[in-house]
C-alpha cells in the first residue's frame, strides 16, 4: 500500500515549538471569539466564550494577541506564565 | 457562549506542521467550514503537502489524496469521474494548490479541467512565491518583491515583472464562479465558498495567504496584513458569478505603503517605487469598480460558443 | 465473437470487456484508434464509463491515478513521447499502488522523428514500478489486458501494468481475434473492489510524507509486491487458459527450446517472425529455440537461468539501445546469468529501430552468427544489425 495517514495530527505536539505564549486576561475578555476565529491551528477552545489556549498545539504565533480588540491577550516569554 | 460569525465546526485538527502564523492553515480551515464533511481534497507538492504531518499523521477530517506538483487539475478530474461512477455526485471535489502549482507549473492541467468543466472547486492559496522550496519567485509574486531568486542587490532590485492575473485567466475559461477571498475576512470567505459549493462546473477560489517567513514579517501580523491587502485594494475582494462581476468589499482605500511597510520583502522599495505601485492599484480598482457598476456579462461567459 | 481487428482495437475491446470505469487519454500516433474506439463505446453507452478528454498524457496518468485511488478501474493508452512525458507520474502510479492498466503502442523517440516500432519508450520505463507485458499478436493484446487487470488488482500485487504492442506492426495490422463472452469475462474479472480508497467518512491522507525511518519500508513492500506478481501472473494465466482456452507461456514464452543448442531472445511482434525462422532452421537440422520475453518487468530471471543451463549460445535481440551500455534486454539477461558457474555465450543484436523490419532473413543470420560465436566461445560486442552509412558526411 501507499502510505495512508489515518491518525489525527494531534499526535504532533506543535506546542513544543512555542517561544512566546498568549496569556489571556479573562476579566477583560469581551467573549467576541475573534481570537478563536483567526487561530491558524484551531488551538483555541472557547469555554463560555472565553478562549482557552490548547497548550499542546499553540505555536505562539501571536495572531490572537494582535487581533484581540479588548487587548486582553499578551504574549509573554514561555517561562512567565 | 458567544455567537461565532463563522461555523463552529472544525474540520482541521490542531498539530499541522505549518509555520506559526501560516495563512495557508487558515485558508484550509475556512474552506472546510464552508464546504463541510462531504468533501474530498487533492493536494499537489506545496507547503500544504507537508503540513498534514509525517505518516501516519493527518490533520483533516476529510479524505485527501496527494498528487504530483503540476497535476491538480487532472487529479480532480479523475476523482470526480470515479465518484460519479459510484453515484456520489453530492461529494464536493477540491483541488487545493499553491500559487506556483496553479499559475505556473499546474496552469495547463487547471486550464484543461476548466475547459472540460470538471465539477470541482479549485482553491489557489496564494502566498506569492514558492515557499515550500524556500521562497523562490513564482508567476504570482508581485512586482517589487524580494525573493531568493529575485535578490535585492545594486544592479537589479527585486522582481521586475508584474503578478499574473489568475482571476482573468480563469474568467477567460468561462467558468461559472470565481472569487477572491482573504484570511482577514473569514465571513466573506465562508460565504463565497458556500456559493461555490452549490454551483456545478469548475469553480475557482483565489485566496490570499500571508506567509510570515516568506513575506519577512512577524507571524502575529498575518491577519492584519491580509486585511490591509483588502483595505489598500492591492487585493480586492470580488466575485465573478455567472460572468457578472461584483465587488464584495470595497476596502477603505488606505495607502498601499501601510501594507508594504509591514513586510520585509518590500523593505528595499523607495517612495517612488511605492508611488508607482499605488498608481497601478488605483487604476486597477477604478476599472474593477467601473465593470462592477456596468453589471455586464463577461465576454468569456457564454453558454455555448 | 470471432472477428478481424487491429491491435489497437484489441486493446479497446479488452478495456471494454474489462469494464474499465474511468478512461483518460490523449491522442498520439499510432495509439489514436484505441481512444477513438473507447470514446465511441462510452458515447454509445456500450461501455458504462467516464471518458476524460485530458489535455496531456501527464494529465491522463494523473487523472487515472486519482480515479484509481477513489476506487475506479482505470485505463489509458499512449505511445513514445506520451509515455515518456508520463515518466514522473508512472512512478507515482506504482508508488500510489494504483492498479492502472495502460496500453503503450511502442514507438521510436525523436529526433529523428519516427512514428514506427521501437522499444526505447517502453524500456526507458523499466524503473517506474510497472509490470510490462510485451505482446506478439492482437489476440494476446486483448487477452493480456484482461489478465493484467486481474494480476494488477490482486491484493498481493496492487501495481500498474503496461501492455506493449509494437507500433503499426500490431497496432494497425488486422488479425483474427476472438472477443470473449462478456459473462465469462465478468466471472474471470469481477468488479474492482480495493481494500482502501478515498472515501467519505474515512478521513485519511493517501500518499503522505514519510520520514527516512520508513521510506525504505514502503519501497520494500512495493518490491515484494512486484516479486509476488511472478506467481500471480502464472496463476492468472492458468485460470485464463481454463476459462478461455488460450495461454501465452508465462513470463518467458519458450518455443522449441527443449533440444535447442542456441536460443534467440526477443520481445514483441518480432517473436512471430523469429518463430518462423526457428521452424525453418530446425527443418534444416539446426537445433535452435526461441525464448520470448513476455514480461520485461518482472524480469524472468529464473526462467532465463534455467534455459541458459541447457544451451551454449544466446542471441539477444534488442529493439532499443541504452547509450553507454548496450541493449537493455541483453544487459539484464547477462545480469541474471551472472550467478551461474558456467554460462553460455551471449551476444547482443540491435535491430529494428525506428520501424526497420526484422525479417526472417535477419533472424536466420543472427542464428547463424550466434552458432558461430558460441562455437568459438568469443567475447562479443553488441552488433548493430545491417546498419549503413549516411550519404552526408556532416551527418
Ligand atoms: C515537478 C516538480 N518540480 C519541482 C518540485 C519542487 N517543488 C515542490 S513544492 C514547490 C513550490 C510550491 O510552490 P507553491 O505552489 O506556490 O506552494 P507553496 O509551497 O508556496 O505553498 C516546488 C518548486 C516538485 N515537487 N515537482
Ligand atoms: S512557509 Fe509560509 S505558507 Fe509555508 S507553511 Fe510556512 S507560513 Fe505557511
Ligand atoms: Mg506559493
Amino acid at each position: 500500500m501507499t502510505p495512508i495517514s489515518d491518525t489525527p495530527s494531534t499526535m504532533n505536539k506543535t506546542g513544543l515549538w512555542r517561544v512566546i505564549f498568549p496569556k489571556v486576561d479573562e476579566e477583560k475578555c469581551r467573549r467576541c471569539a475573534i481570537c478563536w476565529k483567526f487561530c491558524p491551528d484551531a488551538a483555541i477552545q472557547l469555554v463560555d466564550g472565553v478562549p482557552h489556549i490548547i497548550l499542546d498545539f499553540c505555536k505562539g504565533c501571536g495572531i490572537c494577541a494582535n487581533e484581540c480588540p479588548a487587548k486582553c491577550i499578551a504574549m509573554v516569554e514561555e517561562g512567565e506564565r | 457562549m458567544s455567537k461565532t460569525t463563522i461555523p463552529e465546526e472544525e474540520y482541521a485538527y490542531p498539530g499541522s506542521t505549518g509555520c506559526p502564523g501560516c495563512g495557508a492553515n487558515l485558508v484550509m480551515r475556512y474552506l472546510l467550514k464552508g464546504l463541510g464533511e462531504r468533501t474530498v481534497i487533492s493536494i499537489p507538492a506545496c507547503c500544504w503537502a507537508v503540513m498534514p504531518g509525517y505518516w501516519p499523521s493527518h490533520c483533516l477530517k476529510v479524505p485527501l489524496v496527494y498528487c504530483a506538483f503540476e497535476a491538480t487539475g487532472a487529479s480532480i478530474s479523475g476523482i470526480r469521474a470515479a465518484l460519479d461512477m459510484r453515484g456520489e455526485r453530492d461529494v464536493t471535489v477540491v483541488g487545493f494548490a499553491g500559487d506556483g502549482g496553479t499559475v505556473d507549473i499546474g496552469l495547463q492541467a487547471l486550464s484543461g479541467a476548466a475547459e472540460r468543466q470538471t465539477d470541482a472547486v479549485y482553491v489557489m492559496y496564494d502566498n506569492e512565491a514558492y515557499m515550500n522550496t524556500g521562497i523562490q519567485r513564482s508567476g504570482a509574486t508581485p512586482w517589487g518583491a524580494w525573493t531568493t531568486t529575485t535578490p535585492v542587490d545594486e544592479s537589479r532590485g527585486f522582481k521586475q515583472e508584474p503578478k499574473k492575473n489568475v482571476m482573468a485567466i480563469m474568467e477567460a475559461h468561462g467558468i461559472p464562479y470565481a472569487a477572491t477571498v482573504s484570511v482577514g475576512h473569514p465571513e466573506d470567505f465562508v460565504k463565497k465558498v458556500r456559493k461555490a459549493r452549490d454551483v456545478r462546473g469548475l469553480r475557482f477560489i483565489h485566496a490570499l495567504s500571508p506567509c510570515p517567513p516568506g513575506w519577512r514579517m512577524n507571524p502575529m501580523k498575518t491577519i492584519e496584513v491580509a486585511r490591509l491587502a483588502v483595505d489598500t485594494r492591492i487585493f480586492p475582494l470580488y466575485e465573478i458569478d455567472e460572468g457578472v462581476l461584483a465587488i464584495t468589499r470595497r476596502g477603505k482605500g488606505k495607502p498601499v505603503s501601510e501594507y508594504l511597510s509591514l513586510q520585509g520583502r518590500f523593505g528595499h522599495l523607495t517612495p517612488e517605487n511605492t508611488a508607482e505601485i499605488q498608481k497601478v492599484i488605483d487604476a486597477r480598482f477604478e476599472a474593477l469598480e467601473a465593470r462592477a457598476a456596468r453589471k455586464n456579462l463577461s465576454p468569456s461567459f457564454t453558454q455555448l460558443a | 465473437m470471432r472477428t478481424v481487428m487491429t491491435g489497437n482495437y484489441a486493446s479497446a475491446y479488452g478495456a471494454k470487456a474489462a469494464r474499465a470505469e474511468v478512461i483518460a487519454a490523449y491522442p498520439i500516433t499510432p495509439q489514436t484508434s484505441i481512444v477513438e474506439k473507447l470514446a465511441e463505446f462510452v458515447s454509445s453507452g456500450e461501455l458504462n464509463a467516464k471518458f476524460i478528454p485530458v489535455e496531456s498524457e501527464h494529465s491522463a496518468m494523473a487523472a487515472c491515478i486519482s480515479a484509481s485511488v477513489t476506487g475506479a478501474r482505470t485505463y489509458t493508452a499512449t505511445s513514445s513521447h506520451g509515455l515518456t512525458l508520463m515518466h514522473e507520474v508512472l512512478m507515482w502510479a506504482s508508488g500510489a499502488r494504483s492498479p492502472i492498466v495502460m496500453t503503450n503502442v511502442s514507438r521510436a523517440m525523436a529526433p529523428p522523428w519516427s512514428v514506427w516500432a521501437d522499444h526505447m519508450d517502453s524500456v526507458a520505463q523499466r524503473d517506474t514500478g510497472w509490470m510490462q507485458f510485451f505482446c506478439e499478436s492482437n489476440q494476446e493484446v486483448l487477452d493480456t489486458v484482461l489478465m493484467a487487470y486481474k494480476v494488477a488488482e490482486s491484493r498481493d500485487v496492487m501495481l500498474p501494468a503496461m501492455i506493449i504492442e509494437d507500433a503499426f506492426i500490431l497496432s494497425h495490422t488486422s488479425e483474427p481475434v476472438d472477443v470473449p463472452e462478456q459473462s465469462q469475462v465478468d466471472t474471470f474479472l469481477p468488479r474492482y473492489d480495493p481494500e482502501m480508497r478515498l472515501e467519505i467518512g474515512r478521513p485519511m491522507g493517501f500518499g503522505s510524507l514519510v520520514k527516512p525511518d520508513l521510506y525504505m519500508e514502503f519501497r520494500y513492500k512495493a518490491m515484494k509486491a512486484m516479486e509476488s506478481s511472478r506467481e500471480r501472473i502464472l496463476k492468472v494465466e492458468e485460470e485464463f487458459r481454463k476459462t478461455f482456452g488460450r495461454s501465452y507461456g508465462g513470463l518467458l514464452d519458450e518455443y522449441r527450446c527443449e533440444d535447442a543448442e542456441v536460443v534467440v531472445v526477443v520481445a514483441g511482434s518480432a517473436a512471430g517472425t523469429a518463430r518462423e525462422a526457428v521452424d525453418a532452421m530446425n527443418e534444416r537440422g539446426v537445433p535452435v529455440g526461441l525464448a520470448r520475453l513476455r514480461t520485461f518487468r518482472p524480469f524472468p530471471e529464473d526462467e532465463l537461468r534455467n534455459l541458459a543451463k541447457k544451451v551454449r549460445g544466446i542471441a539477444v535481440i534488442d529493439r532499443s539501445y541504452t547509450f553507454g551500455a548496450a541493449g537493455a534486454f541483453y544487459t539484464e539477461l547477462c545480469g541474471s546469468l551472472f550467478p551461474l558457474r558456467e554460462r553460455p555465450v551471449v551476444k547482443n543484436y540491435i535491430a529494428g529501430l525506428g520501424g526497420r523490419d526484422i525479417t526472417p532473413k535477419i533472424i536466420e543470420k543472427i542464428i547463424e552468427d550466434i552458432i558461430d560465436v558460441s562455437e568459438r566461445g568469443e567475447d562479443v560486442e553488441p552488433e548493430w544489425v545491417e546498419v549503413k552509412g549516411l550519404d552526408r558526411s556532416w551527418q
